[in-house]
């Protein structure tokens, strides 16, 4: 194998993005635009605070199934408060504490317990989706001005949610590549006995990571809902596929131990919204965007797992 | 006294592994430590190294009490443990792991970030001391296994222990980076860190030792200066019996016909490799760590594709080999890593020891006639005296490195191979269990079946083989006849062209 094609298939996401970027500027001449862009960057602000999230639990091999269910039980609730009158403040402070809440039911089960993130996830995936049905009782819950006025404020010309954004994936960036907590994670992720061994705190670590995900969930909900004006019973429905998605597509690997924030979850959360952004301009057929991207994402695994056997079969023969 | 361990005691659930053991060690000492796998070497190291604690016993480290409660405290206390299988992160560089325990950080606007820089200079310097020229920032899945071997000790070194517990440090080295690796050990100590060193090598033991320490089943049986020790009297206190007659006597000769005729076989750095084997044959493969016997074998199973050359098995060629088709031709492969791929290691010995066979034991519908299978499986287990307690509630992680091996065994012996490849078969096993595998292997051959037998120990090969081949990087350079069976001569025709390659590192 040449170098050029092993250098794509390295890159393989990025060399997607540009295609489909470029596909779409040829199709549609308002896509490739500034303010296109620009309204790409808002749409995909809730999924890359909520990918943000993810990645955090992907890096130790977990996984988290309840952070749809989490975004629209935290919306529903604080959207009956601001309803029934309570202060806005007060509410989006809820939200985020039900979805630390959330993340601290997750990471203490897996830990004490030692139920396996899959399972324990999936019961509050139920639960949570559960309740907010119930208490919305399966109706829309329409938010008043005061929320849509939150997602529509700019700093300097720049949207909110950019900006919510922006400091999301930096924080993230941060913490994982400058900190120690970020360095234990990755550890934890290729080996979690071995983690023991060298003394890192597992427990205390897994916990957090849930709990980072929770919070970043709410979050991510509470910007999608600002945008919004409305929760309907299907807010939040496969966001934790979206960011999982969103998170494999930038290389974080499911098995744990490898990936990045950024570039890595910001390309594939900018991938998928440049996709569904896309179809829209060219008038796609709605029922087509999931089906689409689908196969954007089969696509990217089997260039991984190529690249992988590859790799492997080098290794094998001693080539390096 | 640096350090000092008395009475200790240790039980697992009724089993008593640790019996009362106690011994003393100074500034600047070293301890060979002794004895057959199971005899409890590691669990008196884990519990010093503080994995986990004594069921009773007294440690003392200067002279006060010591009660570790995790690894963190062992290091605080200057004890740092290397073990067999290295405690690394593949996913992270050379600097990441060497500080992984313990990150040098900086304090920014109230958050504390990893220092990078100091990071890098505290790397570089502990690298120079191991001797070890790779850059901090190069990911440890790029290193060689000698140079994983050197970053585990600079790791150690970060803590600067007073005390380092070496497990097992050679056997993924080929003996000339043991030797790198033996200097370092002599420095260190020359520094004033005391070191405990277990190995089955009884050789390297000798060499570096200023006490020896002897265990067998959870007793201390003897303990003593180097001089009072000679390699026979260990063995003897090791397996409690002298070990006059370690290779078993070889009866038999090869026969004329030929079992597996091997022709040009090729793929990756692997190149025209030739030959053949006879029925009732054992062919020794000796060569350097690296030097394409296991490679080879795995193209041969099927494991990896062949490029070129073919294969003739009992007279028919065999033209896509796979080990499905091995199996039902009753060929046998024991790979290298015993772990990875020989084993389902949180399966209990049952499952693992049927693995194999199991398709030879459906009946009519393809079902599986398991009375049969599960009485198979336990004859197997005890003819190869594997120690267990029970056959279908005990997991195989749970055995010792030679038992577990015997299970793999046991699960290739139910398909009654007709030939057998062994890819270090002794690798990381006492004594005791070595022995076994030999008179397994003799009377393998004694009922007529042939063995192909990988080993870097050149002991085992003059031992065992009717004939060995030396490979050097990827070809067969040298055959020689058991009546020209010569230690130093085959030593010289393995190093021989891979002189270049060893002054790299």
């Amino acid at each position: 194998m040449n170098k050029t094609t092993q250098r794509i298939l390295n890159n393989s996401t990025l060399v997607l993005f540009a295609i489909v970027l470029l596909t779409f500027s040829i199709l549609s001449h308002h896509f490739f635009s500034f303010q296109n862009f620009f309204n790409i960057l808002v749409q995909a602000s809730s999924l890359a605070i909520i990918a943000t999230g993810m990645t955090f639990v992907l890096l130790t091999a977990g996984i988290d199934l309840s952070v749809g269910s989490i975004m629209f039980l935290a919306g529903v609730i604080s959207g009956k408060l601001v309803v029934a009158g309570f202060p806005l403040w007060m509410a989006c402070t809820l939200v985020l504490v039900i979805g630390v809440l959330f993340g601290l039911i997750n990471g203490a089960f897996i830990f004490k317990a030692k139920v396996i993130p899959f399972i324990v996830t999936l019961a509050t995936f139920y639960v949570g989706r559960g309740l907010g049905l119930f208490i919305s009782e399966t109706r829309a819950v329409n938010l008043p001005e005061s929320f849509l006025k939150i997602g529509s404020t700019k700093f300097f010309g720049v949207p909110a949610p950019i900006i919510v954004m922006t400091i999301v994936i930096i924080a993230g960036h941060l913490v994982l590549t400058k900190t120690i907590f970020g360095k234990h994670l990755y550890a934890v992720g290729h080996d979690e006995v071995k983690s023991r061994k060298a003394g890192i705190p597992v427990d205390g670590l897994l916990l957090k990571v849930y709990i980072i995900c929770g919070f970043c969930a709410a979050l991510g909900g509470l910007v999608a809902i600002a945008q919004l004006g409305a929760i309907s019973p299907t807010f939040g429905l496969q966001s934790e596929f979206m960011a999982i998605a969103a998170s494999v597509l930038g290389g974080t690997s499911l098995f744990g131990g490898r990936g990045s924030i950024f570039p890595g979850t910001l390309i594939g959360v900018l991938l998928i919204q440049s996709i569904q952004n896309g179809l829209v301009m060219v008038n796609a057929d709605p029922y087509l965007y999931t089906v689409i991207t689908g196969g954007v994402i089969f696509l990217i695994v089997l260039i991984d797992s190529i690249r992988h056997l590859q790799q492997k079969k080098l290794k094998r023969l001693g080539i390096n | 006294m640096l350090l000092e361990l008395k009475q200790i005691q240790k039980s697992f659930g009724e089993v008593n592994v640790l019996k009362g053991v106690g011994f003393k060690l100074d500034k600047g000492e070293l301890l060979g430590l002794v004895g057959e796998n199971g005899a409890g070497k590691s669990t008196l190291m884990n519990i010093l190294g503080g994995i986990f604690p004594p069921s009773s016993g007294e440690m003392r480290v200067n002279g006060k009490n010591y009660h570790p409660k995790s690894p963190n405290d062992a290091l605080n206390e200057g004890i740092s443990f290397i073990h067999q299988e290295l405690n690394l992160f593949l996913n992270l560089s050379v600097a990441e792991n060497l500080f992984i325990s313990n990150y040098p950080r900086k304090k920014t606007m109230g958050f504390s970030f990893l220092n990078q820089k100091q990071a890098r200079k505290k790397a570089l310097e502990l690298l120079s001391q191991v001797g070890l020229s790779v850059s901090p920032k190069s990911p440890v899945e790029r290193l060689t296994a000698a140079q994983r071997q050197m970053l585990e000790i600079a790791k150690a070194l970060s803590a600067s222990p007073r005390i380092i517990i070496f497990d097992e440090p050679t056997t993924s080295l080929t003996r000339h980076e043991a030797q790198k690796l033996f200097q370092l050990i002599k420095k260190l100590k020359q520094e004033g860190i005391a070191m405990i060193y277990i190995s089955h090598n009884l050789d390297d033991i000798m060499h570096l030792a200023d006490r020896i320490a002897v265990l067998r089943d959870g007793e201390l049986i003897s303990s003593g200066e180097r001089q009072n020790y000679t390699i026979p009297s260990m063995v003897k206190d090791m397996v409690g019996r002298d070990m006059d007659q370690f290779f078993p006597h070889r009866n038999t000769v090869p026969l004329k016909e030929f079992s597996l005729e091997v022709k040009n076989l090729g793929a990756g750095f692997i190149q025209n490799m030739s030959f053949s084997i006879r029925k009732q044959e054992i062919l020794g493969f000796y060569g350097l760590v690296g030097a394409g016997r296991s490679e080879m074998a795995r193209l041969i199973y099927g494991l990896d594709p062949m490029e070129t050359g073919s294969i003739i098995w009992n007279g028919k060629e065999i033209t896509s080999p796979n080990p499905v088709q091995w199996i039902k031709e009753g060929v046998a492969f024991l790979t290298e890593n015993r772990q990875e791929e020989g084993l389902m290691t949180l399966q209990n010995l049952e499952k693992n020891i049927q693995l194999a066979a199991l398709p030879s034991f459906t009946r009519r519908f393809n079902i599986i006639d398991y009375k049969e299978v599960k009485k198979k499986s336990k004859t197997q287990a005890d003819a190869t005296k594997t120690k267990y307690h029970s056959i279908t509630d005990q997991l195989v992680s749970t055995l010792s490195g030679g038992n577990q091996q015997k299970v793999v065994l046991a699960k290739w012996l139910l398909i009654h191979p007709k030939l057998f490849i062994l890819d270090e078969p002794t690798k990381g096993i006492d004594i005791g269990a070595k022995h076994e595998i030999y008179v397994l292997a003799n009377s393998l051959v004694e009922c007529g079946s042939s063995i192909m037998l990988i080993s870097s120990e050149i002991e085992e090969l003059l031992g065992l083989c009717d004939r060995i081949l030396v490979v050097s990087e990827g070809q067969i350079t040298k055959e020689f006849e058991k009546e020209e069976f010569d230690r130093s001569k085959i030593l010289e025709a393995a190093l021989h062209k891979a002189g270049k390659e060893e002054q790299k590192l």
